[in-house]
């Protein structure tokens, strides 16, 4: 399947039942075979993975809790079972539009109204890991994003634009959070580069490896945050805490990122699937 | 001349450890009186109101006069040894295992004569001694004669560690050793003779000012420790527990929220699972160890310690959640020390009024100092009480409440 | 110090000393002991069961029960009824409150035991419930038992008055010999100054035979009017005078001086009688210094000059100063409760001509005392009586 042809209306009334169903079962096979390989894009959830802090002051996201309710033993026999807690922006996640307050006042804003076909969206990976392993505070800029397209070809619309920077590779807590008494430094998009994707290339959500989807230090970019800023402003949605975008080719993976349906939800914990070509 | 303690050496891994046994622990109600003085380290003793006659052993009505008007007060604790003995057999397990055991008959200049247990640096009798009331390995209180003034690793007599929580070559773990009061603790427990001091921390990426200066401390080991992690917390304890002497407590969240002047209740529930359910956690995965070590020779687990607050006893109004958290920790710390106190480990509860740190910051003087609040910790353990008040607010607020906790309750939420 | 008129014991005889046999341990319960010596007191009387209209009992071992359940259990229904917990001083008490009843017309014959079983613990268990004093102020020291208490009163008081360990060991090896001659006594080999000095350590600086060996057993006797017992044709013994006083000079710091000393001039008056006309003394004998103590305040000697006295008497039954004839306690047992009575019953023995071998010669009057209850620092109740031959 061409991940740059969109199905327009004209298109799907002109297919019938029986190109999609032979479209599915075609997918099927070739996931049995191996010609279609599911990568996991996904964190796993623990204690000990690194939560978002934010100054004291302010209300902070919970990280990853759980507490046993009964293993095989006196509090239940037969059965093991657990109770977990956490913010909605825990682990590997997506951000909804209403998560901020650019996008507060949009239609199908929350996890539970955003519109399920979003959900299933092509990806492209944009490859920062060389530039990231030698500056922290690397920012995507459309210049980076330009030269990419020269070998890669334009992003196509209404797919997620994923940074990779191997940053899911520093497995110990300290790293991946990377403070110093000035804050955190994690790469991100700079302000020029966000609005591009939005504006130019109709991205559907931009997706990071590292603990946000703007830099560490984007506090000090004008406007503040603006990954967040725009990218919701417009509508659009949110991945953070990726691992295995180096397993991803620049072009051609499909992405599952579904949030959990919660009421006016901001985002949620997630399973992130991509379907990759072999 | 006491024997300094000698350095213990490594335990024998193949020998049972013993159990621990308790001396007689049963007391009549007013008999609790002195446990209660014992707990804060007073020497006191009834007092008729009426003719002022002074009462041992503790009782309902007036030797002297029949008065019922009797009063616990502070009391000299001067007296002449009369009589003393050395025990070299009894049927009780506890002083058994512990034979010869010193006692004397002590007249009080105060008017009483008393049977108290005898430091190894007093007598033979005629002599002068000082009385302190302790608390002996079951918790309850008893009479130690000790010389006129402090000798020589006074605290090393054999009779009077059996009633202390001396951290000299024990081994300590202190819950959060990265907040300032941790620091200081660290700091105050290396100087008083821990031999070792595992130092709790969480959130590694969050670095405080001066933590990494403990790490020069030889004594010190950094081990990761979220309270509010159940698994951090067992694995922890899986690690480390079976040699734990001392816990210290130091873990805490502090915000300075009431009820109406922030909405929402993560930042309670947070202060909740740290000063509370970390508490809990901590106490389950620690406790058993623990209990089955009291016995176990010269580094034996002896103490407990939980840093709670003075706005446990009553609630500050401007810092309404924590003092809520600390309200509920200190229930649940009184309910840890009806489980270990049969094991013979002392739950320490310490409720100082607001120290010196950043969520303190607008309260005015006098605040304790990390320092100060670290030495008074290290004091309890010396001295084996078990509920500690450092600094003068807690003092005040303490006595406040004793005399009248309605009337603190008004003072405090005037602003007083 | 003139005191109003008191009533004498004119009349009353002690009568039917009766011992049930000691044994180190038993399984029996202490109402086995007192239903035994209920027994031996009604068949070497020659009475009826019935006959016994009064029961005073003293015993530790007998809980949950008193003498009340004692009437029940052994069939008893008696019109003067009498619990006596006071240990050591219980014998003494008993005497008197059985004499006033009788007097008084109350009951006829009164039957006074002590007894108390001995089992393995039995020790330890009334320990640790023994006063509220204890309880809160002496238990939790670890003596277990009055023995730091009277490490404290032997050691203060060989400071005070230069007694040596030699002194009371004299006084226990007099007592050994006195027991040798008993069969009853369960420490009956004979004691040499250099077993005594040397024996294990029990509380500096008391050693082991300086202390009680408790076991199972009991004393028993019979109060009646002087009438009766010449009815029944019994051999007894006549009081003269009987004092008793509970925690007497509180003050003192340490003890030093008993009760007798409050009341003992009392005693001798009532007796018509003075010290020296004493041919012998049972005087309760739970540590050596306690009988020291006691020739002192019972007016043999001056306070301070118990040493003294020691080591110029001779304690044996053949003595100059026939002391604690049947062994006493420190070598016959402390059966419980029974160790306040075995003064008496030696006493009567011995002012019947019952004393067998041990007999000390022309016995006419005797004198006995009683101490008990260490409910703190120090025994809180005494008693003494001088007790006679009956007049042919």
């Amino acid at each position: 399947m061409d991940a740059s042809t969109t199905m327009t209306d004209d298109t799907r009334t002109r297919a019938d039942a029986s190109t999609g169903a032979a479209a599915l079962g075609a997918v099927l096979a070739a996931l049995a075979s191996g010609r279609i390989e599911v990568v996991d894009l996904t964190q796993t959830l623990s204690p000990e993975f690194p939560q978002i802090a934010l100054p004291p002051e302010m209300g902070q996201c919970q990280p990853f809790r759980i507490e046993e309710v009964s293993r095989y033993d006196e509090r239940g026999p037969g059965w093991y079972w657990n109770n977990f807690s956490c913010g909605e922006h825990t682990g590997t996640h997506f951000d909804a539009p209403i998560h901020w307050i650019s996008g507060r006042h949009l239609p199908n804003n929350a996890t539970d109204t955003i519109p399920p076909a979003d959900f299933v969206a092509p990806a492209v990976v944009l490859d920062c890991s060389r530039e990231a392993a030698a500056d922290a505070d690397f920012l995507l800029t459309v210049d980076f994003i330009e030269r990419w397209e020269s070998t890669h070809g334009r992003i196509p619309p209404r797919a997620w634009v994923l940074m990779r920077t191997d940053w899911s590779k520093r497995t110990d807590p300290v790293d991946y959070q990377n403070y110093d008494e000035t804050g955190q430094h994690t790469p991100g998009p700079d302000t020029a580069a966000v609005r591009f994707l939005v504006e130019e290339r109709d991205a559907i959500g931009f997706g990071t490896e590292a603990i946000g989807t703007d830099a560490g230090q984007a506090v000090h970019l004008r406007p503040p945050y603006p990954c967040h800023t725009f990218m919701h402003g417009a509508g659009r949605y949110g991945l953070q805490c990726l691992a295995n975008l180096d397993r991803l080719p620049p072009t051609g993976a499909l992405v599952f990122a579904a949030p959990l349906k919660i009421r006016q939800g901001s985002g949620s914990p997630l399973r992130v699937l991509a379907m990759v070509p072999r | 001349m006491t024997e300094p303690l000698a350095r213990p050496p490594r335990k024998n891994p193949v020998l049972r450890t013993p159990l621990p046994t308790l001396p007689p622990g049963g007391r009549s109600r007013v008999g609790l009186g002195l446990t209660a003085a014992a707990a804060v380290g007073r020497f006191m003793l009834q007092h008729c109101r009426d003719c002022g006659a002074v009462q041992y052993p503790p009782r309902e009505a007036c030797h002297a006069c029949l008065s019922v008007r009797l009063r616990w007060r502070d009391t000299d604790c001067g007296g002449e040894l009369l009589s003393d003995t050395r025990l070299h057999h009894s049927n009780d397990l506890f002083f058994r295992e512990r034979l010869p055991w010193r006692l004397g008959l002590v007249r009080l200049d105060a008017g009483c004569s008393v049977v108290a247990h005898l430091h190894g640096d007093v007598g033979p009798a005629p002599a002068r001694v000082r009385l302190r009331l302790c608390l002996d390995r079951a918790g309850q209180a008893v009479m130690m004669a000790l010389p006129p003034q402090d000798t020589p690793d006074m605290n090393d007599d054999p009779q009077l560690r059996e009633m202390t929580c001396d951290p000299k070559f024990r081994k300590v773990l202190v819950t959060d050793g990265k907040s300032m009061v941790g620091q200081a603790m660290v700091r105050a427990l290396a100087s008083a003779g821990a031999d070792l001091i595992w130092v709790g921390h969480a959130e590694p990426w969050k670095r405080m000012p001066g933590a990494e200066g403990l790490s020069a401390l030889p004594q010190v080991a950094w081990v990761p420790l979220d309270v509010t992690d159940s698994r951090s917390v067992e694995e922890l304890a899986g690690e480390i527990g079976g040699k734990v002497d001392i816990v210290v407590n130091t873990a805490e969240l502090h915000r300075t929220h009431g009820i109406s002047g922030r909405r929402g209740v993560d930042t309670a529930r947070a202060e909740m699972d740290v000063n509370y359910l970390g508490l809990l956690r901590l106490a389950q995965a620690f406790g058993p160890a623990l209990r089955g070590r009291a016995a176990d020779g010269v580094p034996s687990a002896v103490a407990w310690v939980n840093l709670l607050s003075i706005y446990a006893l009553t609630s500050f109004p401007a810092h309404g959640t924590y003092s809520a958290s600390k309200a509920a920790a200190h229930s649940l710390a009184q309910c840890l020390r009806a489980e270990v106190r049969p094991a013979g480990v002392r739950v320490v509860n310490v409720y100082p009024g607001p120290v010196d740190d950043e969520w303190n910051q607008l309260l005015p003087p006098p605040k304790v100092a990390p320092a100060a609040l670290a030495a008074a910790v290290v004091k309890a353990l010396r001295e084996g009480t078990e509920d500690v008040y450092p600094g003068d607010v807690a003092q005040e607020w303490f006595e406040r409440w004793r005399d009248d906790p309605k009337a603190l309750e008004r003072e405090v939420s005037a602003g007083g | 110090m003139t005191r109003p008129h008191r009533m004498s014991y004119e009349d009353i005889a002690v009568t039917v000393p009766f011992t049930v046999p000691y044994e180190r341990f038993s399984i029996r319960g202490a109402h086995w002991f007192v239903g035994r010596a209920l027994d031996g007191l009604i068949r070497e009387a020659g009475l009826p069961k019935q006959s016994i209209e009064g029961l005073v009992v003293s015993s530790f071992t007998l809980a949950p029960d008193t003498a009340v359940g004692v009437t029940q259990h052994l069939g008893l229904s008696p019109r003067w009824l009498d619990h006596v917990p006071t240990g050591g001083a219980s014998g003494l008490m008993a005497l008197r409150r059985a004499a006033r009843a009788v007097q008084s017309g109350d009951a006829d014959i009164v039957a006074c035991i002590g007894a108390d079983t001995n089992h393995v613990d039995s020790f330890r268990q009334s320990l640790g419930s023994f006063s509220q004093f204890a309880r809160d102020a002496t238990y939790p020291y670890g003596s277990g038992g009055p023995n730091s208490i009277f490490a404290f009163i032997t050691a203060h008081y060989m400071q005070a008055y230069g007694a040596t360990r030699e002194d009371f060991g004299k006084l226990c090896i007099a007592q050994r010999e006195n027991a040798r001659r008993n069969e009853n006594a369960l420490l009956r080999k004979p004691l040499t100054m250099a077993e005594y000095l040397g024996a294990r350590p029990i509380a500096d600086p008391l050693r082991l035979f300086d202390c009680v060996m408790p076991c199972a057993g009991a004393e028993a006797f019979l109060v009646m009017t002087v009438q009766r017992a010449r009815e029944l044709h019994l051999p007894h013994a006549t009081l003269l005078g009987a004092i008793e006083r509970h925690n007497a000079y509180a003050d003192d710091p340490i003890f030093v001086r008993g009760g007798w000393a409050v009341d003992a001039a009392e005693l001798y008056a009532q007796a018509g009688l003075q010290a020296t006309d004493i041919d012998f003394v049972q005087l309760y004998d739970d540590y050596p210094v306690i009988v020291t103590i006691q020739f002192e305040d019972l007016g043999f000697c001056a306070k301070g000059e118990g040493p003294a006295f020691v080591r110029s008497n001779s304690m044996t039954h053949d003595g100059s100063f026939p002391t604690n004839t049947s062994g006493g306690q420190l070598s016959a047992g402390q059966a419980g409760a029974a160790g306040g009575f075995l003064g008496i019953n030696e006493a009567v023995r011995q002012l019947t001509g019952a004393a067998g071998s041990r007999a000390v010669s022309n016995a006419r009057v005797g004198l006995v005392s009683g101490f008990g209850m260490v409910t703190y620092d120090r025994c809180l109740c005494t008693g003494a009586a001088i007790l006679a031959a009956a007049s042919a």
